[in-house]
């Protein structure tokens, strides 16, 4: 009692208010250090050559068919006045293109980065609510409504430069045209596909579509994507959810098709290819170039050499600068090392 | 009131500024108004007593809130961000999501104000609804109102324990002798009774007092904070004035104590209260560091500007390469597209709110929160705690700690700084004799025991105790002393035992009489009551002025004090019985050396056989004091003093009233007409005091002017600093003397330079008989000063100037006052830490060089400088002569040169620091290792402080615990309190108070050093974070061509600042300890990191920003690689920049942090959880939540990719490698002396503490990276250590103490 009155505004001599917790002090000491750099440059070295041996291991081909060369077979139908062109890529494969194939088209200098690009879209109208279709969202301008004021559906620029090349692979058997079955199921996220983009819950889908136009860049309103497949119209067809997904970087490829089925399960056989190219995205206007690219994927996605020759070369340094310590230290001792 | 009521109410509301505002005040009783209309009262313009110290109205709470925030420039940055965000063509985000931030800062800022001004409201209202005492008219008495009904004009009645309500005039007391005892605690923090008396010649004498027979009227100045001065006359109706000074006012927030009721006026009311104006919040400085920083937010700005113009350059120049319109650019609503440069121009206000968190807004908040920490800490710290006042250190300025770690001078005050302020009487000289008072001196030594509790033995002889004070014993050896163990705990026991009573420690209360000077005055007395030639003997004046010559007030130790507010001390509670046992144990074998001891509460001394031999003294001086019979009261009566307890306002006058005291003249009371002295032989003498001219720093004396009872004579009696009383001895004492009179002066100055160079405080006593007409003259101009207003303080300091004439000499005193504990240990680390130690004392040269000597400011190889002259020519030439020799040692190769101190008194250096010499006297005193400033004023301190702060732009440091270094330590950079003897006044001044000197060591060494480290690398790692992490938007501007487009959602990027980032760095900066405080204080040198700019250089600053730069270059590109031709989109590609920069940024705070404790884990471990966690939690909520950026699902489908893994492990570990190799390789190859000693905090304790002293034995060659390759453990044994060790300052101390018993005895002889 006397104690406590006497010494009423003493602190508390707690470890934490003394500043005296328990502590662990790192040193950099070369018994730490060296070692540590041994370990972690050994094992870099090892992931990098899994990486690289990976990544060796995936076949790629890519074909450019902007058509700005002369001797390019899309020469002619890069001019912009030639309507509904189709031209014809021809390719070898001297061996098995191991599958599954995944077939993508790619673009350069394409700025699906663009703020304002990217900001020119609708999510709620793309999410189904009928209300969004008839007043689009404000972002959207100025692919918000038409001349004659008719909302657009879908809105924005995103949707309205929705790519519209088509493709189609043929295998030159005997000289006959064989066609290679394309798979555009499942090629967009899962995710997209069943929760971030719906078609209004309303059948036949067209008439949800009532009062609004299509895009104008668009040759076919959005309920007739597909003819082929139903269920791929509207907001969820594949292609209009890979084209959404914005690009992170100017140079990409986005996915066309997957080649998965019947006699092409296992990749496509060696020999001659033919791509039909149904051209009619204009990339002229910005120096861009298209191209089309058949990969193999492996746990590690499609092929990268950098990551692997990444890991090798910082797996090195690791390992040199080990040394270099280890001289260092024999030169000069850490004082506690005495 | 009728139709020109609002007119008329307009016009008497001017009128009302106007009277508030006069210099000069009326004011009259309100009870002939009482009842009457608001308008018919004559006080009316004047506040009530209600009090409102809240900013803000809960109606206007919100705007009053804003527009007070919005005066911060930070806010008024953030807003106009937000504002620019709303503008269509330039905006980044969403404008909504761009208010956050801002929203979220202001929200948190407005709910600290309104918590605060919330307490503010509760804490008024509790003070305004207090009780309190008015009188009615209507009622004929004093009825219970509150303190917010108190009007000016009213007549207040305050009881016993009671706080004063308001300023009042004080008119009646229940004392006879019309004075009031308050204790001024709640103001000032003063715990002794101040005495303020009844304005004269208006109290009737009647016991109970009429307020309506109250008629006069009062004149005041205007108000203002001086707590000491105040000045009023009342004016009565035959127009007589009264003039009334701060004696007779009682201030607000005062307790009347000892008094059981007074009566007052009230005077100022409420704000207008002197406490009210004296109530200012704590202190703002801006620190050395923030300073520093706001440099390195202008090189933030201007590096935004660059990057926001290499954005809208960029942007132009990617629309100038387009051929044509591509898909991608979006037209307005017409399809019509602006001009690149236009766009260009719009992209760099883009810009500008994407790249906005560059400069580091947060930054304030966590520093701000961070000193919080510190401050917390600091306060916390047991070692900074005393526990004998009961007070842990106190932080008065909250953003100043890390000023602590770098300063670079120090400028102390000695009295109550560097010394106990426990003034102890050491010996006197009367009439040109030298008493040594060698038995008082052997009992100090006693006392003067350091802490430990070692026995130390001084001389084996053995003295028989009872032989000791019988006066035939007179060749007593003087230099006898008996062995005795001692110990400070036993002082400390005593101490806290009678805390409340100030300056009454036994040490001072207790003064062993000295057998000559008894002799002398036993002879005295016989002889004088035999021959009946009256008390003029000059050994009897001396005591008599000793006793009476002071301001000293006697209270009753029966009355005990009670104090609301804090729990009742200890020794009021606690058994005496207990203490005292404790007490007796303690003593020990010594106590019969120091019989003459004993506590000061009579209820010790209940059973003791230490009293017994008490009274066995007493006795013996009773009887040998052979008091000729008269109205002898004997040694009962002696057993009753004791309960006397003294009020001192300076512990000198304690001292010389207690020594009187020991020599039998006992003051016994002071009123403001009298005092009551009992002399030896028992007869009191009740003195009538005409008169007291009280202290001030310029006449440097006072005097007390009295009626002796038996003669009638007016006697004057004058005490003061030497040199202020020398110059005015005049006529001889008496006529028998005459011849003598010179002899006598002479002498006294020989002892009075002797007590001097021992390092002993002097005072002079004189003595002077005025006659009857001389005192009326006087007094007529006398009442004039008094009634003055304006130029009152000069009229009175003139009026006793007119008195303080021919004045004779009765002898001198020598005080000491002893260092404090450890000051000369404290004061050597402080010197090897690289701070300059300067003393600035108002002392004569003399005492200071000796404390100077015994504190080792000053060495015994040192070369001394002393610095006096007379005239300007003089000084000119000693200033060149000796910077010329200086300069010369200075620049001696061999570096055997001695260190140079310089001694300087307060003429000199007021003529040193005259424009012309103010460069050579800094440039001496710059290469002058310590400096010594004696006879200073408190102007003259500050403004050596601001000479050596302006012109060496170096960091100060001031330390001070009394009024005169009020300015000194407002002038410094930090100023420091010490809460010790003399009140509150510096420490209301101060940034940091502490209780001794000793604590001084550790708040700079270890958390000036701590705090500053800590906070440095805060900022730093702060402006790195937000350069990092904003760098990685930047670099992306050139892939999406410079068009703004933020990679990671914009939510998360707030998120990413708010609560992912944001612990770690502040929790760094309260928490991280590079070295460990047994180490700093080891090692002072350390200290020497934080001086000048220390770690927060230029250089570090740019670094960090490179580094920021190559790591933001890594964190963009690797993953721009692996993703690179891919088909990865906008968001998937930012998830992993995200979480490796969060990695990168917390892994480069984890290389910085040098203490891991469990607090750092759970933090650094727990941001990394939240990431994931708030993130992931995000991802799977947010479908269409912050359109157009939709993190859905991104992070989870990312978290089950491998490659995300692999890119994060590689780009973290490329991010941070040459940060962490350049920290290996510097750790290695030229390790810094921090992080040596980090080395050695890692080594066993015993072990550190050897390589701790091997390492200062290195000092010598003042080369610290020879510890690399210092010999081996082994040696340490061989190298003594260079810094002392406390045994040996002990042996320094005792030295000093042995060179005086010498100096006595040639004295002697």
């Amino acid at each position: 009692m006397k104690e406590q009155q006497e010494t009423a505004n003493r602190p508390d001599n707690t470890a934490f208010t003394q500043q005296r917790l328990p502590a662990w002090q790192p040193m950099l000491s070369a018994g730490i250090v060296i070692p540590g750099f041994v370990i972690i440059g050994l094992a870099f070295i090892g992931i990098g050559i899994a990486l690289f041996v990976t990544s060796q291991n995936i076949q790629v081909l890519e074909r450019d068919y902007t058509g700005v060369e002369n001797n390019s077979p899309c020469f002619k139908c890069s001019d912009p006045s030639t309507k509904n062109c189709v031209c014809k890529l021809d390719f070898s494969l001297d061996k098995l293109f191991e599958g599954p194939v995944f077939f993508y088209y790619g673009l350069s200098n394409y700025f699906q980065n663009y703020r304002k690009y990217g900001v020119s879209r609708d999510d709620r109208q793309l999410s189904g609510r009928l209300d969004n279709f008839q007043s689009p969202d404000e972002g959207c301008v100025p692919y918000q409504y038409d001349a004659n004021n008719k909302p657009i559906v879908p809105c924005g620029s995103v949707a309205n430069s929705l790519f519209n090349d088509t493709f189609k692979l043929y295998q030159i058997v005997n000289g006959a045209r064989k066609l290679v079955p394309f798979d555009g199921k499942g090629i967009a996220w899962w995710t997209d596909h069943n929760v971030k983009y719906r078609n209004p819950s309303i059948t036949p889908l067209k008439n949800a579509f009532n009062g609004t136009v299509k895009p104008t860049f668009w040759s076919k309103p959005a309920y007739e994507l597909d003819p082929s497949d139903p269920a791929n119209n509207g907001f969820v067809n594949q292609d209009f959810l890979v084209w959404m997904r914005r690009a992170a970087l100017p140079d990409f490829r986005k996915l066309y098709r997957r080649i998965t089925e019947g006699d092409y399960k296992n990749g496509l056989p060696a020999g001659n290819y033919s791509l039909e190219i149904a051209y009619n995205y204009p990339v002229l206007d910005f120096d861009g170039r298209k191209k089309v690219v058949f990969s193999n994927v492996s746990w590690m996605g499609g092929k990268n050499q950098f990551l692997g020759i990444a890991y090798l070369v910082i797996g090195s340094l690791c390992v040199v600068m080990s040394i270099v310590m280890l001289i260092v230290y024999a030169k000069f001792k850490f004082p506690d090392e005495e | 009131m009728g139709w020109n009521s609002p007119l008329a109410r307009l016009r008497d509301a001017l009128r009302g500024q106007r009277v508030r505002e006069r210099d000069i005040r009326k004011l009259v009783s309100n009870l002939p108004y009482e009842g009457l209309e608001k308008m018919k009262q004559p006080n009316r313009h004047f506040p009530g007593n209600a009090i409102k110290t809240t900013k803000y109205t809960l109606l206007f709470f919100i705007p009053m809130n804003l527009f007070e925030q919005f005066h911060r420039l930070a806010n008024i940055y953030f807003l106009g961000l937000a504002i620019l965000n709303f503008v269509p063509v330039v905006n980044a985000f969403q404008p909504e999501v761009a208010l956050i931030p801002i929203c979220v800062i202001l929200a948190l800022t407005a709910l600290k104000d309104g918590w605060e001004d919330f307490r503010r409201y509760q804490s008024d209202r509790k003070l305004n609804n207090t009780p309190c005492f008015i009188y009615c008219r209507k009622e004929q008495q004093f009825v219970e109102r509150r303190w917010k009904d108190v009007r000016v004009g009213d007549f207040v009645k305050v009881i016993c324990n009671e706080i004063i309500p308001a300023d009042l005039l004080l008119l009646h007391t229940s004392d006879p002798n019309g004075v009031c005892h308050i204790e001024t605690a709640n103001l000032d923090g003063e715990t002794n009774l101040k005495q303020r008396r009844v304005v004269p010649g208006l109290s009737t004498s009647t016991s109970e007092f009429e307020p309506e027979s109250f008629n006069g009227v009062v004149v005041c100045e205007r108000p203002n904070n001086n707590l000491n001065h105040f000045k009023c006359y009342v004016e009565k109706p035959d127009n007589v004035k009264v003039g009334i000074g701060i004696e007779s006012l009682l201030l607000r927030g005062c307790t009347v104590r000892n008094t059981d009721h007074t009566v007052g006026f009230v005077v100022y009311a409420g704000h207008e209260t002197k406490s009210m104006l004296n109530n200012n919040g704590p202190r703002y400085k801006r620190s050395k560091l923030e300073r520093k920083l706001n440099t390195d937010v202008i090189f933030c700005i201007i590096l935004l500007f660059a990057m926001c113009l290499v954005g809208a350059l960029g942007h132009f120049s990617w629309l100038q390469e387009l051929p044509s319109v591509p898909p991608y650019l979006v037209p307005d609503s017409h399809g019509h597209l602006d001009s690149p440069a236009l766009s260009g121009f719009y992209m760099f206000f883009t810009m500008i709110i994407l790249l906005q968190v560059l400069i580091p807004i947060s930054l304030y908040v966590s520093i701000e929160l961070v000193k919080i920490g510190q401050v917390f800490f600091i306060t916390n710290d047991i070692d900074l705690y005393d526990e004998e006042s009961d007070t842990p250190m106190q932080c008065r300025a909250l953003n100043i700690t890390e000023d602590l770690g770098q300063i670079q001078y120090i400028f102390s005050d000695k009295t109550g700084t560097l010394t106990e302020n426990k003034m102890v009487f050491r010996r006197c000289t009367v009439m040109g004799t030298e008493y040594p008072h060698c038995e008082n001196a052997v009992r100090l030594a006693v006392l003067d025991e350091p802490d430990s509790e070692e026995e130390v033995i001084f001389n084996q002889r053995p003295w028989p105790p009872q032989s000791r004070w019988t006066p035939d014993t007179e060749d007593a050896d003087p230099a006898g002393t008996p062995h005795y163990h001692g110990s400070r705990h036993r002082g400390k026991v005593a101490e806290s035992a009678q805390r409340d009573v100030a300056f009454s420690s036994p040490l001072e209360t207790e003064v062993v009489p000295d057998r000559k000077l008894l002799q002398q005055i036993r002879r005295t007395e016989s002889s004088s009551s035999s021959s009946s030639s009256g008390k003029t003997d000059p050994y009897l004046d001396f005591f008599l002025a000793l006793a009476i010559c002071n301001t000293v007030v006697v209270s009753t130790a029966t009355v005990r004090r009670q104090r609301e507010s804090g729990c009742p001390r200890s020794s009021q509670t606690s058994n005496p019985f207990e203490t005292f046992s404790h007490l007796v144990r303690k003593v020990g074998s010594f106590r019969q050396t120091i019989s003459s001891w004993r506590p000061m509460s009579n209820r010790s001394r209940t059973s003791s056989n230490c009293s017994v031999l008490e009274e066995d003294h007493f006795n013996s001086l009773a009887k040998t004091g052979n008091c000729g019979g008269r109205k002898s009261t004997g040694p009962q009566t002696q057993d009753t003093s004791p309960s006397l307890r003294y009020e001192a306002e300076s512990p000198d006058e304690a001292a010389l009233v207690h020594a009187a005291k020991a020599y039998g003249f006992t003051l016994l009371a002071r009123t403001p007409g009298s005092v009551t002295v009992r002399l030896p032989c028992g007869e009191e003498l009740v003195f009538e005091v005409l008169d007291t001219l009280a202290f001030d720093s310029h006449r440097k004396r006072m005097s007390v002017l009295v009626r002796h009872p038996v003669t009638s004579e007016l006697v004057l009696y004058t005490k003061g600093a030497d040199y202020a009383i020398m110059e005015l001895l005049g006529t001889p004492y008496a006529e028998q003397l005459k011849g003598k009179q010179k002899r006598i002066a002479a002498d006294t100055q020989r002892h009075l330079d002797c007590y001097a160079k021992e390092g002993l405080r002097t005072l002079c006593f004189t003595k002077k008989v005025l006659s009857e007409r001389a005192y009326k003259d006087w007094s007529v101009s006398r009442q004039g000063a008094l009634a003055a207003i304006d130029n009152r303080e000069k009229l009175i300091m003139d009026t006793a100037g007119l008195l303080e004439t021919n004045l004779t000499l009765l002898g001198a005193t020598g005080i000491e006052d002893r260092l404090q504990e450890s000051v000369p240990d404290t004061i050597v680390a402080l010197r090897e830490a690289g701070i300059q130690v300067w003393v600035l004392t108002g002392d004569k040269p003399e005492t200071a060089v000796n404390i100077g000597y015994a504190c080792r400011l000053l060495d015994e190889g040192d070369l001394v400088i002393n610095m006096s002259s007379k005239n300007k020519l003089m000084c000119v030439s000693i200033l060149d002569c000796t910077l010329e020799e200086v300069r010369r040692y200075g620049n001696d190769p061999t570096g055997l040169a001695p260190t140079i101190s310089l001694v300087i008194d307060g003429r000199t250096l007021a003529m040193a620091l005259e424009s012309d010499l103010v460069d050579r006297f800094v440039d001496l005193a710059r290469r002058c290792r310590s400096v010594l400033c004696c006879r200073v004023t408190p102007l003259q301190k500050s403004a050596v402080v601001k000479v050596i702060r302006e012109k060496l732009k170096v960091m100060t440091l001031a330390v001070g615990d009394g009024a005169n270094d009020v300015n000194m330590i407002q002038a410094a950079d930090v100023g420091i309190g010490i809460s010790g003897q003399e009140g509150m006044q510096a420490v209301m001044a101060s940034d940091f108070a502490i209780s001794r000197f000793k604590h001084l060591k550790k708040l700079l060494l270890v958390h000036g050093h701590w705090c500053y480290t800590r906070l440095a690398n805060m900022i730093i790692y702060f402006f790195y974070k937000n350069v990092a992490y904003v760098n990685l938007l930047f670099w992306y501007q050139f892939f999406c061509g410079f068009s703004g487009t933020a990679m990671i959602d914009y939510w998360l990027m707030i998120f990413f600042n708010l609560f992912f980032t944001s612990a770690p760095p502040i929790m760094f900066g309260i928490m991280d300890k590079d070295v460990s405080a047994e180490t700093l204080l080891g090692l002072p040198e350390l200290y020497r990191t934080g001086q000048g700019t220390g770690e927060y250089k230029f250089s570090t600053f740019w670094t960090a920003m490179l580094d920021a730069f190559y790591q933001s270059l890594v964190c963009f590109f690797i993953p721009y690689w692996v993703y690179e031709d891919s088909d990865i989109d906008v968001f998937t590609f930012g998830t992993p920049l995200n979480t490796v920069s969060l990695f990168t940024i917390l892994l480069h705070l984890s290389i910085e942090i040098k203490t891991w404790t469990v607090v750092h884990w759970v933090i650094m471990l727990g941001s990394v959880a939240v990431y994931f966690i708030v993130t992931l939690a995000y991802s799977a909520i947010c479908v269409t939540c912050n359109p157009p950026s939709n993190p859905y699902w991104i992070l989870q489908s990312q978290m089950a990719d491998p490659m995300f893994y692999l890119t994060c492990i590689i780009t973290t570990v490329l991010a941070l490698l040459p940060r962490y190799m350049f920290h290996v390789l510097r750790n290695t190859l030229a390790p810094s002396p921090l992080v040596r000693a980090r080395h050695l905090d890692r080594l066993d304790p015993s072990v550190r503490e050897q390589w701790i002293k091997e390492w200062k034995s290195f000092r010598g060659a003042g080369d610290l990276s020879k510890l690399t390759r210092s010999p081996t453990l082994e040696t340490t044994e061989d190298t003594s250590p260079a810094s002392p060790s406390p045994s040996d300052i002990t042996t320094a101390e005792i030295t000093l103490n042995v060179i005086t018993e010498s100096y006595q005895s040639t004295v002697q002889l």
